[in-house]
This record gives structure tokens, sequence and C-alpha cells, in this order.
């Protein structure tokens, strides 16, 4: 169907910027991460907020308007942004570094590298529309920051689920001491992992649920899919486990080698290439081990995505829980 | 005495022959250096050494026993490279012993062949990947001026890092947050690693770019040292916590010093024979003397 056709009948989905992942009717908490850093900010007086023109567009406004004075705008200039935010580091303050983890992972690497994680300061690095959550295309959707930032010595990579995950993680990168970054879910952010008795630690995975026949792994907000395809399968008389395991580094191989050494069907789920992330962490962790065991990726593929609503290129890249649970009941034959 | 009574201090002969007396053992330094490893950027250290006596032994705050003093102005090396020449001056300054310049370049020497904050005492950032200098230097110096203190940054820059478009984010960037505290310095030596600057890629007009940038320029014979000590005067008169940042362009002479090398071929990695490091330290040391008996 061309798009003049389409245009004659029904309302067109749009990839509208400020797309929200959160299903109809979920809840949902309101730029969790810049209330988070408010609240950290009035605990510890060293944090300060830098964005690179997109203040608004990262929940880093909620922290500019709480402190102003704390806050720094660098324009759209992301190399100044990073340079300067290991300047601020270096005089002893704590600063928190908002752009698009585009921007972050492929345009200002080489000073993050050298500026901050050489000398592993501490600089927190906060990127929005990570993996597949904008419908802009290649010039928006990092799809293999990870990739990117996994070979970065020092770093501390965190991908969080939901509002609760951001909530405690932001007062741990601010306490922890080199350089970290979060991948960004902004403004309205579901609340999931409160019905799991769940806690955020940094560099740790926890179980969620357990399961008999498959276990999943996962990070980000495929730990929500993982939970609802988990839900869904039970339909199917397929019992889930699901193991979230939000610090990508350092990575809690431990507590996920633990899950995966068993007769289960073992699947990683995550919103990011094959390449390089997760499904390559659990991977490496489980050939150094020495287990011959088979890991099945749910990621996106090695591929510059469409353009489109973000409904639509869940499902056709297979992020979405009809294509997970398809999956799992095609590899359980 | 407050900074600003120290600097303005006249540029009297006392002055500027103190200052070029440490200019001077800067390049008995590096050329001691250069031999034990028999290369090195020994060509730019000549050529900058004025501008890092001028920093160390006139213009800069700090304390030599603790490197990390707080109110200490802070001093980046953005062009890793030329980290032999500042080696020099921290060892001028004090901050670490003059025996060991020796270890330069060496396994396991706290004195890498590009400069390191996690290998030297004094030394404040990691250069090398050039065109960071600057903006690392516009966090320092709001981070510096958010806390209240009264420490200026000021940032070493090489022409050739003018090519990097960070360069000019951070120069936008220093005018915009109107780093009053922050001195940049750049040494035109009109060479870079492929070649002489204005074939590699020209940057001039270099004076009107700042200035349009909303910088207070200065350009001067970066080998002068009346000319460096009044110009680091200017730039600290007009300096305040809040106002216009400050650049200081300084065109060099690589090899500045000694004629052997003022007249060989410029070359960014210069060749120097194993029989020639004598007879530039004496070349140095009779054109230095020479000048100060006149």
């Amino acid at each position: 169907m061309s798009a003049t056709t389409a245009l004659k009948g029904t309302k067109l989905k749009t990839s509208a910027m400020i797309a929200s992942f959160a299903d109809p009717g979920q809840k949902t908490a309101s730029a969790p991460f810049g209330h988070a850093l408010v609240k950290a900010a009035q605990e510890n007086d060293k944090i300060v907020g830098l964005t690179a023109d997109l203040g608004k567009y990262t929940d880093m406004h909620i922290f500019a308007q709480a402190f102003p004075e704390r806050f720094f705008q660098m324009g759209m200039a992301e190399q100044l942004l990073f340079g300067a935010a290991a300047g601020f580091a270096e005089t002893g303050l704590v600063p928190f570094a908002s752009t698009y983890s585009v921007f972050a992972a492929r345009r200002a690497y080489d000073f993050l590298c050298l500026d901050s994680a050489e000398p592993n300061l501490n600089v927190n690095i906060v990127g929005g529309l990570p993996g597949l959550t904008t419908g802009y295309g290649p010039s928006h959707q990092a799809t293999e920051d990870m990739a990117i930032f996994r070979g970065m010595p020092n770093l501390t990579i965190v991908d969080p689920c939901d509002s609760i995950d951001i909530e405690q993680a932001v007062p741990q990168l601010a306490a922890s001491e080199g350089p970290t970054y979060l991948r960004l879910l902004r403004g309205n952010v579901p609340t999931v992992l409160d019905e799991y008795g769940y806690t955020f630690e940094l560099g740790k995975a926890k179980v969620l649920r357990g399961g008999n026949d498959v276990v999943f792994v996962s990070s980000g907000l495929m730990t929500m899919r993982a939970l609802q395809a988990a839900k869904a399968l039970a339909e199917h008389n397929v019992d889930v486990a699901v193991v979230h395991t939000p610090t990508i580094k350092p990575f809690d191989a431990e507590t996920v080698l633990a899950e995966i050494n068993t007769d289960r069907l073992a699947v990683t789920l995550e919103n990011h290439s094959v390449v390089g992330g997760l499904f390559e962490t659990v991977a490496s962790a489980v050939v150094t081990a020495g287990l011959g065991k088979r890991v099945v990726p749910v990621a996106l593929p090695d591929a510059f995505l469409d353009a489109g609503a973000l409904p639509t290129l869940h499902e056709r890249y297979s992020l979405s829980v009809q294509r997970i649970v398809a999956k799992v009941l095609a590899e359980l034959g | 005495m407050t900074a600003t009574q120290e600097t303005m201090t006249a540029t009297t002969t006392e002055r500027v022959d103190s200052v070029s007396a440490a200019a001077y053992r800067i390049r008995h330094h590096a050329l001691t250096m250069g031999e034990v490893q028999g290369q090195g950027y020994v060509g730019q250290a000549l050529g900058a050494a004025d501008m890092l006596a001028a920093v160390y032994a006139d213009q800069l705050r700090f304390q030599a026993e603790d490197p990390h003093w707080e109110q200490r102005d802070r001093f980046l090396l953005s062009t890793g490279h030329y980290a032999i020449g500042h080696y020099a001056a921290l060892a001028e300054a004090g901050i670490i012993p003059v025996e060991e310049l020796d270890t330069y370049g060496s396994d396991d020497s706290r004195l890498p062949m590009s400069g390191m904050s996690t290998y030297t005492p004094g030394m404040e950032i990691s250069g090398g990947s050039l065109g960071h200098g600057l903006t690392i230097a516009v966090g320092m110096a709001l981070g510096l001026r958010h806390q209240g203190s009264r420490a200026r940054v000021y940032n070493f820059l090489s022409d050739g890092e003018l090519d990097e478009g960070s360069t000019w984010e951070a120069a936008m960037g220093a005018h915009h947050h109107q780093l009053g505290n922050l001195t940049a310095m750049v040494d035109i030596n009109a060479l870079q690693a492929d070649g002489k600057t204005d074939t590699v890629l020209r940057t001039e007009p270099v004076t009107e770019k700042w200035e349009s940038f909303g910088w207070y320029t200065q350009r001067v014979d970066g080998n002068n040292m009346a000319e460096l000590l009044q110009a680091f005067d200017n730039a600290a008169a007009q300096a305040a916590a809040v106002g216009r940042p400050s650049v200081i362009l300084c065109d060099t002479k690589v090899g500045r010093g000694v004629p052997l090398l003022e007249d060989r071929e410029k070359a960014h990695f210069m060749r120097i024979e194993e029989h020639e490091w004598q007879l530039c330290r004496e070349q140095l040391t009779a054109g230095y003397e020479g000048k100060a008996s006149r």
C-alpha cells in the first residue's frame, strides 16, 4: 500500500519525537530521571547538571528549574559538553551531562574516553533515545551505543527498565567513583518493577520471577516486555523465569550464569543491536565459564533501522511481546 | 598581595631577566631529555620555553610541595607532545625533581612522551588528542567559579589545534559563560604534523577569529619575554570571575635559542644526530650568556 493510498484510509501512525513506549493505561511516572536528580542534588551539593541543547528532551529541565544556579547549558556542542563535564569533575563537582545517546556515543566518544574514563572521573553521561525508542531513523536511534561504550575502560553502563530503576540508580551513579552511562528513559516512563519486590543495586542482576522451562535474561525496557511475555507464555503452559540485569558493565556474570547453566531454554532480550550488547556480554560470560550452552538473542538486527511509529517498529524488529512469544514457542518446537 | 597586584608588577628588566633565566633552564633541560631518548619534540619545547617560563616563573599560583593544593591556578597542557617542555617547566617550578627528567619517555617513568594527568604530578589533564584542552578548561573555569574559587585556568594549545572544531565549540562556550577566569595561550609556530600550517589547513586570520568569538585577544612575539609578560599583565588586569576570556596568541620559532636547530628544515619530529646534542647546549648557553651580558 502506498502512502498516498494510505492517506485515504485510517489515520497513519506517526513517529512523534516524544513517543512513549508505555502501553495504553499502563502505570507511569513523569520524568523520573529529572526528579531523581533533584532529590539527589538536595542531598549532595556537588551535583551539577549540564546539557547540549536537549534539556527539555532529556528531563534535565526538571533539575534546571529546581537548581538554576547548578545547571549549565553548553549549547549544541557535544564535544564541549563532555570535555567541560570532565573539567567540572576535576574541580570536585559531580556532573550529570545529558544529550541523546547517539551524540554521546558517536560524536563525543573521544572526549568521554580520554577526559573522563582515563582519569576515572565521576562524570555521569545521560543518554536519551537509547536503542529503538524513537521513530526518527538512524540519526536518532542509538542501536549500537552499548557496543560502542562497552570497550571503554572504567565506564559503568546502566540500562534501566522503568521509573523505579531510574529513581534508584541516579543516587548510586552519583555515589560511584568513575564515569557512568545511563540509557535514559524519559517523559512518561512505565512503572513496572514495584510489583516484584525489587531494588536496584549497581552491578547486580536480580531474578524477578522463577520458571521451569525458559530463562529470560534482559535489560532496559526489554525487561518490561520479558515480564509481559512470561505472563503470555504461561497461557501456553510455558513457565518462564526472568533475570533483570540493568548493569551491563561491570556485568554480574555470577547471578546470570547460575540461571543460564540449567536445562532451560536461555533467551537474552535487549533494546540494542545483536552486536556488542547484552547478548554478546552473556555469550562471552558463558564461553569464558566453559558452558556449552546455546543462547537465543532477542535483539535489534545489525542494520540501520527504518523510520516510523514505535509500535510498528518494535513489531517489525522483534521487540514486541507478540514477537517474543512467537519466537519462544518456535524454539520450544 | 592580591593576584592583580602580583601580576601588575611592571615588566622591569629584573623581572624579564629572571623569567628569561628560567626559560634558558627549561631549554637546557629539554635538550638533555631529548638526548637521553635520542629524539623527542625538542623543537617545540625550545619554541615554547618562553611561554612556559612566563607561566611557571611569573604567573601561576601553586605550591610545589602540594600539586593538588585546592586554590592553585590550573595549567592545562592540551598539546600532549609538548610534555618534554612541560616536564622541564615542572622541574624548574620544583614540582618534580630535576634528576627525574632523565627518565623521560622510558619504561615505568612518570614522564611519558605524551603528557597524562594520571602519570605526572602537576599535570592537570591528559592531553594528546588535540582539541580537548580548551573544552576541559571551560568546565574547570565554570566549576571553580561555581564554587567561589579565585583560581584561574590557563590552557596551552597550539595553532594546529585550531583545526579542531571542538576548540571553537569551547571558544564559544567560554564567551557565552563569560569566563573571565580563563586564559588561553596559543603557540603559533606555523608547523604541524604534515607540514607548514598554511599548507595543511589555513588558520589565519587567527587574531580576527578569536576577536570575533568575543575573546580579549592579544598577539605577541612569543619569544620576546618583555612582550609576553606585558600581555599576561594586560590579561590579568581585565580578568574577573565574570568577564571576557583572554587569549594570548604567541608567534614562536621552532628550535628557538639554538641556531643549529632554528636553521634546520622545520619538522614536527626533528632529527638530531648523536654528536649534535652537546653542540646544541653550547649554542644555547652561548646565546643566552651573550644576551645576558649585553
